[in-house]
């Protein structure tokens, strides 16, 4: 959001009254809400007391719906400074609120904003010559027309920097201009061919009472039979699922079996095969570097071999067990025995 | 009443009650900044999420009511939840929001130590901060002479706000701007128009309200705190002082729901350093013309001189405004040991008398009883001014459900609307003899409240318009079983107190109007500065500042103020309060009693007490209410307003004028003080602004 704030003290006027057609449409405001409650009106109030002044809201004006409405003015106050609807500070003739939201800017906004920074000037800054003041906004909610913007109380659309261009020399001429599309289109139909609608079917009146046949249709179907039915409204070709949906795609082809023999090797790696056959590698694997960098463990407790205060090497951890030793018969399997002196463990499960 | 499980607890709580509310039954604590007792709720801070069994999320406990939650299956009762994890992480979560934008600068900010941001801090901040942006820098604001800013502290609890709308009813604060460009700010940056604004640095729970003339000053964890009561007006606010050493260097508001809540006015909360300045640091004896410092035994001497030789036909002594019981009977008792009649507590000139019942002065309805009222007339009296706090609560009232208020007097903004009816007299009587429509209102209405002020007592046909709103009072119907609608406002602290004593002129004795007119030779001044002494007559002035009753003295007396003395008061309402002492009076200063007791020796008429227990149990033993601290003594206000009722009399023309000229300058220490100077120019430049 810009930031806004109030107007210098040198551009607020004298004195502001509002107009007898206000006075008498803020009668009409207050009347809508229960005595007492006249304060709902206030952002009505505001707007015309906005359009009188010119598209902005000097102090005064604040000061004056207050009055009229029998508030505080820090209330009114709140309410003016919390809506960005209301230009606290003076704008051209051609108010431009310009849409820099992204569907506009992917239809090209930015050529827009360009025009506006050469011809008017930087944003919130009236022209000198006052015809002009430009703001960038959120969504004015025309995207099937971006881009867009919208200047005093029309939307122009589908602009181009050309055509812009020539928005403003006409209206800063004064020459009449057209609200809406500028490229021709009738509203949002689309742009380029008109591709939808077309059956002609649709307009010469032979579909009326559509739906009503629809409706005797299934009627019929339904009195064969209730599975009938039920099968009638299953969606008779299902559509299959992409093959290709939520996975990787165009990624390096792994080295399975079934890629290896669609490409003609053999289905195993024959080096692989000779590994996996090595006793050696059997439960260790080798590792990517030297035996001894091997990272450390994260927890303090270490399974490898650090020396002791006095420099000798501790043997193995009993625990650790010796590679290519079938797990059933390495000597120091661990069983709970070794934790608690004085168990023994029957290991052949032979009661005596 | 509707039960409600916390943290397992079960309580029975009304179920118009907010689970916050009904958490704190139960005795779980719920951190909060937006929420407070005594506003209306925001729920815009997010502090005070818990858990209610069966929602989907952490749901904010003050704007959620005890009866909005739904029982579980079986019809058990709803449960919540406040100490759980989701609800701890819940309020980590908001907590680390509020500190995102709020600016580490505890060390240099006046909130350190007393902050609610910095307490919960403690308990649901996180020590590091995962914001890498900028912060969000706020200009200051102007807010007047005694709310300093520092906007970048905010964290938009709006209790400012609401304060100043709801419960002050100047609703000069608002909050400029949307989302993170929220503002908080008066219009123009004016300064703040309330009597009550400084309660807005009290409500703030961060530093970014503080006040400004203690900015800098002190830090809260030096300070030693005592309990005492207000002076500045009737109304007896509970205050807490905060010295360090011998100086007094705030005052805080504290609760009491009975007299102001927990609100203070600017001028009880901000005289402090009219405490300091002009102060009466030892005797002063009149040489040719010129005061001149003395001792106290010269100046004992020079008094004894003057007043042994004087008929006490010829003696007078009038009480001002801040004396305590304990003085003012000491006072009496002496003056009563010299044969002297000529004695008054009413420098205003007001007419009310201990003659017909204590009932016939006393603020009878009690100032939390006006909640109770349903139609309120004032008479001569504009309470915003009068007893800032006492308008809160007719405030207090109107906002409840507006009752028809109206007001004979001056035209003033009462922060409430009501109906005028007129400036004197005349209208009383119109409306007593039932020619005015708004008599119908006060017959209709069950417990209507009739207010009279000063501004229509102190004047010479003071006793008549007294006279004529007991005959109203009594037509209405204000007086029954269970219900007293007469109500008498005073402006002057010492006033009921004296009241209680007797302190009127007694048989042929002159009152103080007269006595300063020359009538008597020798007049005891103890601490009245609000009236002229015309020359002539032989001065004794005890008091604490350099104001006018010491311009004008001949001898003088210092004394100590009422935060370095031990003292009863007794307020509007009746109801007697201790203030306690929280310093040390400057230099040879001493306390009143202590004075006339000293005096009474040099003058051959010891008083019977050496101590201020020794006083206190003779003042009890002949003023049994007195010793009742903290309650007020029920008065016969019926036989009191007959008796008022039957006095008649005739009404002047004039129109009732409130003796309040200036809220900020009403006794020596306010006039005093530096603050009070700038808060009345101020004030005066809003009136002629508001005039224009």
């Amino acid at each position: 959001m810009a930031v806004r704030k109030l107007a210098p003290e040198d551009m607020q006027p004298d004195t502001f009254v509002l107009s007898p057609e206000i006075e008498a449409f803020a009668d009409k405001e207050i009347a809508k809400y229960p005595p007492g409650r006249q304060a709902s009106a206030v952002i009505a109030l505001l707007g015309k007391a906005q359009e009188q002044a010119g598209g902005w809201l000097p102090r005064k004006a604040i000061e004056a719906v207050a009055a009229k409405l029998d508030m505080p003015v820090i209330r009114v106050m709140e309410v003016a400074t919390f809506y960005t609807m209301f230009n606290l500070e003076p704008v051209g003739k051609y108010f431009i609120q310009f849409c820099g939201t992204t569907p506009c800017v992917l239809r090209g906004a930015g050529d827009i904003r360009k025009v506006l920074e050469t011809r008017v000037g930087e944003q919130n800054h009236v022209s000198a010559d006052g015809t002009f003041s430009w703001l960038e906004v959120e969504c004015l909610g025309a995207c099937s027309n971006a881009p867009m913007v919208q200047i005093n109380d029309d939307y122009y659309e589908d602009l181009t920097t050309e055509n812009f261009e020539k928005l403003l020399d006409d209206l800063a001429a004064g020459r009449p201009v057209k609200t809406g599309s500028q490229i021709g289109r009738n509203r949002s139909e689309p742009f380029e061919a008109v591709n939808t609608l077309q059956d002609p079917t649709l307009f010469d009146g032979s579909l009326v009472g559509a739906w009503r046949k629809r409706f005797d249709e299934q009627a019929k179907a339904a009195e064969t039979g209730e599975n009938a039915a039920a099968m009638a409204s299953i969606p008779q070709e299902v559509k299959a699922a992409k093959p290709t949906a939520g996975r990787a795609i165009e990624s390096p082809v792994a080295d399975t079996p079934a890629e290896r023999a669609k490409e003609g090797e053999t289905p195993i790696n024959p080096t692989d095969r000779k590994e996996a056959a090595d006793p050696s590698t059997a439960t260790k694997g080798k590792s990517h570097t030297e035996e001894g960098a091997r990272p450390a463990p994260q927890s303090s407790k270490s399974y490898v071999a650090s020396p002791t205060k006095d420099g000798e090497a501790v043997p193995n951890s009993p625990t650790t067990p010796e590679a290519g030793t079938p797990p059933a018969q390495a000597e120091t399997r661990r069983d709970g025995s070794e934790s608690k002196p004085g168990v023994t463990v029957d290991k052949d499960n032979m009661t005596s | 009443m509707a039960k409600i499980i916390v943290d397992g607890v079960e309580v029975d709580v009304p179920a118009e009650y907010t689970l916050l509310q009904a958490a704190e039954m139960a005795g779980a604590e719920i951190p909060r900044f937006c929420y407070h007792e005594r506003l209306s709720i925001a729920g815009n801070c997010r502090m005070c999420l818990v858990e209610v069994k069966g929602a989907p999320k952490p749901v904010a406990s003050c704007a959620w009511g005890v009866r909005d939650c739904r029982p579980g299956p079986n019809g058990e009762p709803p449960e919540i939840s406040t100490k759980s994890p989701t609800v701890k992480k819940a309020r980590e979560g908001v907590m680390e929001f509020l500190l995102i934008n709020h600016p580490l600068d505890c060390p240099i900010c006046d909130q350190g130590g007393q902050c609610d941001l910095q307490d919960q801090a403690m308990a649901y901040g996180v020590d590091s901060s995962r914001f890498h942006e900028n912060k969000r820098a706020v200009t200051d604001k102007y807010l007047g002479p005694l709310v300093r800013t520092s906007m970048n502290r905010c964290i938009h609890c709006t209790r400012c706000v609401r304060f100043s709308a709801e419960v002050a009813g100047v609703p000069d604060l608002g909050a400029l701007w949307r989302g993170e460009d929220m503002e908080i700010t008066s219009y123009l940056e004016k300064a703040l128009g309330s009597e009550l604004q400084a309660n807005v640095a009290d409500l703030c729970p961060v530093g970014a309200l503080t006040h400004k003339p203690e900015a800098y000053h002190y830090r809260p964890w030096e300070l030693t705190k005592t309990d005492s009561v207000d002076v500045m007006d009737a109304v007896g606010s509970s205050i807490r002082v905060d010295s360090r050493g011998r100086e007094v260097m705030r005052i805080l508001p504290r609760v009491n729901e009975a007299v102001n809540e927990e609100w203070i006015t600017d001028k009880t909360r901000q005289i402090v350093d009219g405490l300091r300045l002009q102060r009466l640091d030892r005797p002063f004896v009149r040489e040719n013309g010129r005061l001149r410092p003395a001792s106290w035994q010269e100046a004992f001497a020079t008094i004894a001189n003057r007043v042994k030789g004087t008929d006490p036909k010829r003696i007078g002594a009038i009480v001002g405004d801040l004396a305590a019981v304990e003085e003012m009977y000491a006072l009496k008792l002496l003056m009563e040991s010299l044969g002297v009649t000529n004695i008054d507590a009413r420098q205003d000139g007001s007419v009310l008398t201990p003659v017909y019942g204590r009932g016939s002065y006393l603020f009878n309805t009690t100032i939390s009883g006006i909640e109770d009222a349903d139609a309120i007339l004032i008479v001569g009296s504009n309470p915003r001014i009068e007893a800032s706090l006492v308008n809160v609560r007719i405030r207090k009232r109107w906002r409840a459900a507006p009752p028809p208020i109206a007001l004979i007097g001056e035209h003033a903004d009462l922060t409430y609307p009501y109906e005028y009816l007129g400036a004197g007299p005349e209208t009383l009587s119109e409306l007593a003899s039932g020619r005015h429509s708004f008599i119908e209102k006060l017959r209709g209405a069950e417990r209507p409240l009739i207010i009279v002020g000063q501004g229509a007592l102190s004047r010479p046909d003071g006793l008549a318009v007294l006279s004529t709103v007991a005959q109203l009072a009594r037509d209405v119907g204000a007086v029954k079983d269970g219900w007293t609608g007469f109500s008498v406002l005073h402006t002057a602290a010492s006033r009921v107190g004296a009241l209680d004593l007797g302190l009127v002129p007694g048989e042929w004795g002159l009152n103080a109007q007269t006595m300063v007119q020359g009538e008597v030779d020798v007049l005891f001044n103890l601490g009245a500065d609000e009236i002229d002494i015309a020359p002539g007559a032989f001065v004794i002035y005890q008091g604490t500042h350099g104001d006018r009753g010491a311009h004008r003295a001949d001898v003088i007396l210092p004394a100590a103020t009422y935060t370095e003395k031990s003292g009863t008061y007794v307020n509007t309402e009746g109801r007697v309060q201790l203030a306690n002492r929280a310093a040390f009076a400057p230099g040879e200063a001493r306390e009143d009693w202590a004075i006339l007791r000293a005096l009474s020796d040099v003058l051959g008429h010891r008083l019977p007490f050496d101590s201020l227990n020794a006083l206190r149990a003779k003042l009890y033993a002949a003023y049994p209410h007195f010793a009742a601290v903290e309650t007020v003594q029920p008065a016969d206000s019926f036989a009191a307003i007959q008796a008022l009722a039957n006095v008649g009399g005739s009404l002047g023309r004039e129109p009732f004028v409130s003796p309040v000229k200036d809220f900020y300058l009403t006794n020596p220490i306010a006039r005093a003080s530096g603050v009070m100077a700038e808060c009345s120019a101020l004030a005066r430049e809003l009136k002629l602004e508001a005039a224009e």
